[in-house]
């Protein structure tokens, strides 16, 4: 017990821990808000695209000594308008124009880097740098982690209107294009908070798996929401301490410990997983 | 108070506006030609049924009345408004076809019946005791009270479409559209469909309910509407249904497939 107790305590007397602990939980516990409705939307790529789009912007902010977030917001938010623009303006589908769409974003965030003499280290974009962020960059994530928390509980009965029945909301005089406009926009802004903590390249995963585990457990949205964030946070935090003691990758650990517990659900959940499921239809089968 | 003059009582009141009317509605698809200059006027308090073929603009004229497909030509009213208007006053009660539905989403019954409400919530869509009342009387209409708490998904074919029914009278529609409410429907569940849709005309309601399947019809609407892009027929089911009619609409045999609407319905 007093082993266990030191283990959670020890790293704590270091400061970039604390600050490596509180962006990961902060940047966990949004996008396993936001990550609710991207598994029901069927949007989950989308977040990927969005994630890489973003890189010219943090280039561009670091080389104009602007904050991190500006750039990567107007990169991340420009992306997803410009994929809607090449989607309804040519014969390209939607997947390929999200498709071209980001991966040309991110080659011109690549070719910056390789031209601009800074100390922006590509490796830290990509992959994530939790454990030498500055308080800059926190400040930051907890401004941006608390709007978007706020304004995903006022309006989370709106987004699951949109997600569930957009006609209805429309037939009601709503607009589900307003509706889809906030759901991209907090879509932007999560993706941001979280390149602090998993870098670029695992963003993706924190918007999916924590809303598709919870898929697993429940049958109702507010309960999936509440299961996502402490899966969510969950991950962060142990993935956080055992990077820590194993001397490992922050962002990948922190994944690793997601997709562990989304592996459990999937064979062990009590009425989605694929287990008790099987041995229900033995049981219904042997019934006959 | 000001005592403004009341009223000269005219020489006729005026007549109640129609449900829903069409006029000169023309929609395309790309090049594909949904609807064709369809008129259609259908009066406050009648159960019609909507006929027509796959392909043959059932589900684009109701998405039309919607103002979902803002029609390239032509005007829609209902109850006398403008779309959007018709819209905003929660006129327009939706029941999607059972393809349109994610049936897997994690919402309850009674959270569906709730959405009714959103139209008259403030803007966080807090339920307030007299949405869950008019939730709950719902329910009870469609008989759906003690299912009120499954999810969605885990209801009956006929139960789905009854619980969508149920959401449109929580938001109090007056105009009903149902898409292909038959479709995947049991008879027993079918009949009990009807049911609740008979009486909801009984109390004033106008209902529209596109079906491809032509030989239930005749038993429980009022008139129907068959349509062929534009409108072949609309009168009784007996009429619209006659034979001769049917070859007009349709040709002999079978009917033709329509170029592929992409069931952009």
């Amino acid at each position: 017990m007093s082993g266990l107790i030191e283990w959670v305590t020890v790293p704590l007397q270091f400061d970039f821990m604390v600050r490596a602990l509180l962006v990961s939980a902060v940047a966990g516990a949004v996008c396993a808000l936001l990550s609710c409705w991207m598994t029901l939307t069927g949007w989950s790529l989308l977040g990927d695209a969005v994630s890489h789009a973003v890189l010219p912007g943090v280039v561009l902010s670091y080389l104009l000594g602007l904050p991190f977030a500006l750039g990567a917001l107007v990169f991340g938010a420009g992306s997803v308008a410009l994929i809607g623009v090449v989607n309804r303006t040519s014969r390209v589908k939607e997947d390929a124009a999200i498709g071209i769409v980001f991966t040309a974003m991110f080659a011109v965030g690549v070719v910056l880097i390789s031209r601009v003499p800074s100390e922006t280290d590509l490796m830290h974009i990509l992959f994530g740098n939790v454990l030498g962020v500055s308080d800059g960059e926190i400040a930051q994530v907890l401004v941006m982690a608390a709007l978007t928390t706020a304004v995903v509980l006022l309006k989370h009965r709106d987004l699951t209107l949109y997600a569930f029945d957009p006609v209805h909301a429309h037939a009601i005089g709503l607009s589900p294009r307003r509706l889809e406009a906030l759901l991209l926009g907090l879509l932007s802004v999560t993706v941001v908070i979280a390149l602090q903590a998993v870098g670029i390249i695992l963003v993706v995963a924190m918007l999916v798996i924590p809303g598709s585990t919870a898929y697993l457990l429940t049958d109702r949205f507010e309960r999936m929401l509440a299961i996502a964030v402490a899966v969510s946070v969950g991950a962060s935090v142990v993935g956080t301490y055992v990077s820590f003691y194993a001397d490992i990758a922050t962002g990948g650990t922190v994944v690793v410990a997601q997709a562990a517990v989304f592996a459990l659900a999937y064979l062990f959940a009590p009425r989605h997983g694929v287990l008790p499921r099987r041995r229900a239809a033995g049981r219904a089968a042997a019934a006959r | 108070m000001s005592s403004a003059p009341a009223p000269q009582p005219g020489p006729q009141p005026a007549p109640p506006p129609p449900a829903v009317e069409v006029e000169g509605a023309t929609v395309r698809y790309g090049d594909v030609l949904a609807l064709d200059d369809v008129h259609l006027t259908l009066a406050q308090g009648r159960l019609c049924a909507l006929l027509g073929t796959n392909g043959s603009g059932k589900s684009t004229l109701l998405r039309t009345v919607l103002g979902l497909n803002p029609a390239a030509r032509g005007t829609v009213r209902v109850l006398g408004r403008g779309p959007a208007a018709a819209r905003r006053a929660g006129l327009l009660g939706y029941v999607p076809q059972s393809e349109q539905v994610d049936w897997a989403f994690p919402v309850r019954v009674i959270d569906v019946v709730m959405m009714g409400r959103y139209g008259r919530m403030g803007p966080l869509r807090r339920p307030r005791r007299a949405d869950r009342e008019a939730v709950e009387a719902a329910l009870e209409r469609t008989g759906l009270a003690d299912l009120a708490h499954r999810q969605i998904g885990a209801l009956s074919g006929g139960q789905r479409k009854r619980a969508f029914v149920a959401r449109g009278i929580a938001q109090g529609a007056q105009v009903f559209l149902l898409d292909e409410p038959f479709a995947g429907v049991d008879r027993p569940s079918e009949a009990t469909i009807i049911e609740v849709l008979t009486a909801m005309r009984d109390e004033g309601h106008t209902l529209l309910v596109s079906t491809h399947d032509l030989a239930g019809v005749p038993r429980w609407c009022d008139e129907a509407v068959l349509l062929q892009r534009r409108v072949v027929a609309h009168g009784s089911p007996q009429e619209v249904l006659s034979p001769e009619r049917l070859m007009s609409a349709f040709g002999a045999g079978p009917a033709p497939a329509p170029a592929d609407e992409g069931c952009a319905a």
